[in-house]
């Protein structure tokens, strides 16, 4: 697709062979590639090589950034709808907020981590954040918290301040020098200064030189006035923009007058510093690398030019601020023009670009995300019939899904896509390797959660398979109950019951008995449920209620036809008590299910590979049955005929 | 809530458990060990929350617990106990059982002991599920139905037992004996060595869910409560056997652990898939009504009663009053809301420290008990 072509490196494969062909397989987030011969001759390498494009979810500080920022998230999407967006502003600004502080957090550590001897890609990583920050915050300036003129400049000017920390390192130096009004850098941090609005600063540096200078007292007095003087917008207070306007206009003629009076002639310094606070473009480029960025080259101007400037006028100054600043390059970086069109209010645009200039959609996701609770992005829907938000959140979850462990996450994304969420989701979920019973636990309460049967039931037999395997059937049966699977409930059933005839015990006498309703999913199960209980009460010495549930498995036909000869045989104990346990009634019955038995046995249809053996084994209970039944029923028919007295 | 903040840290943690502190000292407990799960490489960390810096840090920091050691673990952490104050042993996903030792000076972990097929099935790895000390004992239960004994200076396995072929649940220990007791999924056995208790105690009749938590009163050695699959919290008197004492609904989802607080028995937690860890606290004997104590609280009423037969308790706990009316329990959310799972907790003294799904890590050590 096009943003990979746009990012393009080259990757070397160092175990395949020069000059050998390759072929490849497209995975979720990576490719599999691996030697191959166009012709069939000759041997080749039997492995596969897999490609990542993403290494960024495996970086154990940014993970936190993921985690961290699902927090947020998850948060974001719970904020009421119904709440009128005034009062929701300052909400979205502290939520935009959090997510910097995250991204800052996660920088730090990974400046710490850098540490020495640098590691590249760390540094790399620490620029790829720095740069997400600044764009991130002139969005949340622009956007989110738009400003209006007047506080536009000063949220513009903490903006510049921010990203500019090595004013500050510079001024430590020179302060903690002996003498800091001789030091080198002493004018540059004078200027640094006050390009960046912190008069303040300036003006207690400025003192330190004063000092030194007596001669010269007053034009420093002169300067220190006109910096004390310089109007700044408050926008809490009762001014209005046009009073404040008036204002500044006063102040600035007044710094042009000392220009023009030459005041400042004598020094050239503050000649230079009254021609920036005039706002004069060709001074404040002789200072390029002081400002170091045309977004800063911008923010100075319009502070010493226009600081009531509108945010719809911002683009022009942007744009031509840019090309005064960069006329030695040819095109501007991928930032740059991300900047840019921010300064346009492009909000599509910035989306856009950031999305081909990263490799990981956690940036765009995240901020469209925001934008769109700020009702700022127009539905603007793509071919695919999803919108922008969507799309995104979709493509950052999908490669989420495929960390083994941030998987978890990912789920919360989905939720939150309405239109596709689910479906990709019920894709995905199914793919999560399910190494461990917790972890597969954990997948199903997910599936479970948002009624995904179909996924419940195929982990439930994945799960219930590897049991089997195992030859754990009590696991196996939980497990089938769990995913009301009654096609498989019968299967394990039917292996139970096979495993008590072949060894006359049951296993996982515990979970039989306690199967409670679930004992109805299948019938198989129903009986061998009952069936239990039928040895229960024998073992209880119940026998008059063993007797009874005996018989009405059979003829209720709950049991499978096969198993009635081992019934009958069950009953032969019972049969044989000196006290009579089978009623008159029941005997017919039983005799009755024993006639059915035989005459089915003795059907042509039944196997004639039984051997002579097994022939007589069969004829010899059926014997002994029979016996047994005619002698119960004479005793039963007998004290039935008694009367009590 | 205002004394807990998440650390983040890159794993999600399976396991939490504080390291023992001596009870002649006072101390609150100060490191911690955790274990981590569905990793690539699994890890066996010990942290720290003392003071290291000055004490010129605000508050909110003051606990923010820092990573002394830590060491590869193969397979995912199911469960993490000490044996002692310097060694640990944790049972794996992949079968294996690891005793692991902990220097203090140097801050390194080190393996004693691994026994890497304690449980097994033919053809596959058996997960050992969980496990208990009783130094120098230590007893693992697996998905392959065996328990099996271990000392922890030998070699091989001292005993297998038993061939019980549900899931198996966490053992418990009782401190003086070398009882186990092991509640196997739907259904209680109660194993001896000198086998002189009854073998099974029989089935509930009550809920069928399966259990995943357990955890015996510590004074009162017949209360047990349990946790499982439904999220119901239900506490048991063992002598009675058959059905809970009270069954009550505390989570929406798989209860992952409950604890009795180990010198306060009045106060339980129980976390949760659900992402919540709550507090329970029998209100027997504060005369003050719940609506005047603080905290997040909601009431819950617990309902299932089964009054004990006889009717005599003199020594009963207030765990086993069923009764709904009295409103003897309440409860309190201890985490912010919208945390993923809750894996585990652990709490000594008034320190509380628990691991989530969600690569975070929340130590509170303020809990009001």
């Amino acid at each position: 697709d096009l943003k990979s072509v746009l990012s393009l490196s080259i990757q070397n494969i160092p175990a395949l062979r020069r000059g050998k062909h390759m072929g490849f397989a497209w995975g979720q987030g990576n490719i599999f590639v691996y030697e191959t011969l166009f012709k069939a001759t000759g041997s080749g390498s039997p492995f596969i090589h897999e490609v990542r494009k993403d290494e960024d979810i495996y970086s154990p500080i940014l993970r936190k950034l993921f985690n961290e920022s699902h927090h947020i998230f998850v948060g974001l999407q719970t904020i009421r709808e119904d709440l009128p967006s005034k009062n929701k502003k300052p909400q979205f600004v502290s939520i935009s907020k959090n997510y910097r502080s995250v991204i800052r957090a996660c920088m730090e550590e990974l400046q710490q981590v850098a540490g020495y001897p640098l590691i590249r890609s760390v540094l790399l990583q620490v620029s790829i954040l720095l740069a997400i920050e600044l764009i991130w915050n002139l969005c949340e300036v622009l956007f989110i918290d738009a400003a209006p003129a007047g506080s536009l400049l000063l949220h513009l000017l903490d903006w510049v301040r921010l990203h500019k920390a090595d004013v500050d390192e510079k001024a430590r130096d020179v302060l903690q020098s002996d003498s800091p009004a001789e030091h080198r850098d002493y004018w540059d941090v004078v200027v640094s200064y006050v390009l960046q609005g912190r008069l303040d600063e300036a003006r207690q540096m400025l003192g330190k030189k004063a000092t030194l200078t007596p001669a010269a007292n007053n034009i420093f007095k002169m300067m220190d006035n006109l910096l004390s003087k310089m109007p700044f917008y408050n926008p809490g207070g009762t001014q209005t923009l046009t009073e404040f306007d008036v204002k500044w206009r006063h102040w600035h003629e007044e710094v042009d007058r000392c220009l023009q009076d030459n005041s400042f002639a004598s020094n050239q310094h503050l000649e230079v510093l009254c021609k920036i606070l005039l706002g004069d473009e060709d001074t404040l480029l002789e200072h390029k690398d002081l400002l170091g960025t045309w977004y800063h080259f911008l923010v100075s101007r319009l502070l010493f030019c226009h600081p009531t400037v509108k945010p719809t006028e911002l683009h022009y100054y942007a744009q031509s601020c840019m090309t005064m600043f960069l006329d030695s390059r040819s095109a501007p970086e991928p930032l740059d023009s991300i900047l840019l069109a921010a300064f346009e209010f492009d909000i599509h645009q910035v989306i856009k670009d950031c999305s081909i200039a990263l490799n990981n959609w956690w940036f765009v996701a995240h901020l469209t995300d925001l934008l769109d609770h700020c009702k700022l992005l127009q539905s603007h829907n793509l071919h695919f019939g999803s919108n922008l938000r969507e799309f995104l959140l979709l493509e950052y979850a999908s490669g989420l899904f495929t960390h083994h462990s941030l998987w978890q996450l990912a789920v919360d994304y989905f939720d939150h896509c309405l239109e596709f969420g689910r479906v990709y989701l019920e894709l995905q979920i199914e793919r999560v390797p399910l190494d461990t019973e917790r972890k597969a636990l954990k997948v199903l309460r997910i599936c479970e959660q948002r009624q995904m049967s179909e996924q419940v039931r195929s982990i439930c037999k994945i799960m219930a398979m590897r049991a089997l395997r195992n030859n754990r059937l009590g696991s196996a049966l939980s497990w089938s109950i769990r995913a009301k699977d009654a096609a498989f409930a019968t299967l394990i059933s039917e292996r139970f019951l096979q495993d008590y005839c072949a060894k006359g015990t049951f296993s996982d006498l515990d979970l039989i008995d306690n199967l409670g309703p679930a004992m109805l999913l299948s019938d198989r199960l129903t009986f061998l449920g009952k069936y239990r209980e039928f040895h229960k009460l024998y073992g209880e010495k119940r026998f008059k209620e063993a007797a009874k549930l005996l018989l009405s498995l059979m003829t209720a036909k709950i049991a499978p036809r096969s198993f009635w000869m081992t019934l009958l045989t069950d009953a032969l104990p019972l049969l044989e008590q000196k006290e009579v346990i089978f009623s008159a009634d029941q005997t017919y019955e039983l005799m009755f299910c024993l006639e059915e038995l035989t005459s089915s046995l003795n059907t042509p249809s039944s196997d004639s590979d039984k051997s002579m053996q097994e022939e007589d084994v069969e004829l010899t209970k059926v014997e002994l049955l029979r016996l047994a039944l005619s002698r119960n029923l004479a005793m039963a028919i007998v004290k039935e005929g008694t009367v009590e007295t | 809530m205002e004394n807990i903040n998440a650390k983040y840290v890159s794993q999600k943690i399976s396991k939490t458990r504080w390291c023992p502190v001596s009870y002649s000292s006072l101390q609150q407990p100060e490191v911690f060990a955790t274990g981590s799960w569905d990793n690539e490489d699994n890890k066996v960390s010990i942290w720290s929350i003392g003071n290291h810096n000055n004490s010129g840090l605000e508050d909110g920091f003051e606990g923010d617990p820092q990573i002394l050691c830590e060491h590869k673990h193969g397979g995912d952490v199911l469960d993490l106990q000490f044996l002692d104050q310097e060694r640990m042993v944790s049972a794996s996903s992949t079968g294996a059982v690891t005793i692991f030792r902990y220097h203090p000076n140097t801050h390194t972990i080190s393996v004693l002991q691994h026994w890497a097929r304690a449980h097994s099935y033919p053809c596959d790895n058996a997960p050992c599920t969980a496990l208990v000390c009783s130094s120098p004992e230590i007893v693992t239960v697996g998905e392959d139905g065996r328990i099996v004994v271990f000392r922890a200076d030998q070699e091989g396995a001292v005993r297998v037992i038993g061939e019980m072929r549900t899931r198996m649940l966490p053992p418990h220990k009782e401190s003086s004996l070398k009882l186990s007791v092991v509640f196997v999924r739907e259904c209680r056995q109660q194993h001896n060595s000198r086998g002189d208790l009854p073998k099974d105690h029989g089935g509930f009749d009550g809920d069928r869910a399966p259990l995943h938590c357990v955890d015996r009163h510590p004074n009162q050695q017949h209360i047990v409560a349990t946790g499982g699959q439904d999220g119901m919290l239900c506490v048991w008197d063992v002598r009675q056997g058959g059905t809970p004492i009270s069954l009550m609904e505390a989570h929406s989802a798989e209860m992952w652990e409950v604890r009795f607080h180990p010198t306060n028995p009045d106060h339980l937690f129980t976390c949760s898939e659900d992402g919540s860890l709550l507090h329970w606290e029998t209100a027997s004997h504060s005369e003050m009504p719940s609506f005047l104590q603080g905290g997040r609280n909601s009431s819950v009423i617990s309902h299932g009663a089964l009054t004990p037969a006889g009717g005599n308790r003199p020594l009963s706990s207030a765990w086993l009053c069923g009764d709904s009316g009295k409103g003897c329990l309440e409860t309190t959310h201890m985490l912010p809301s919208q945390t993923m799972s809750v894996n585990s907790l652990d709490i000594i003294g008034q320190c509380l420290v628990c691991g989530t799904d969600g690569e975070a890590i929340f130590v509170n050590r303020h809990v009001p008990v």
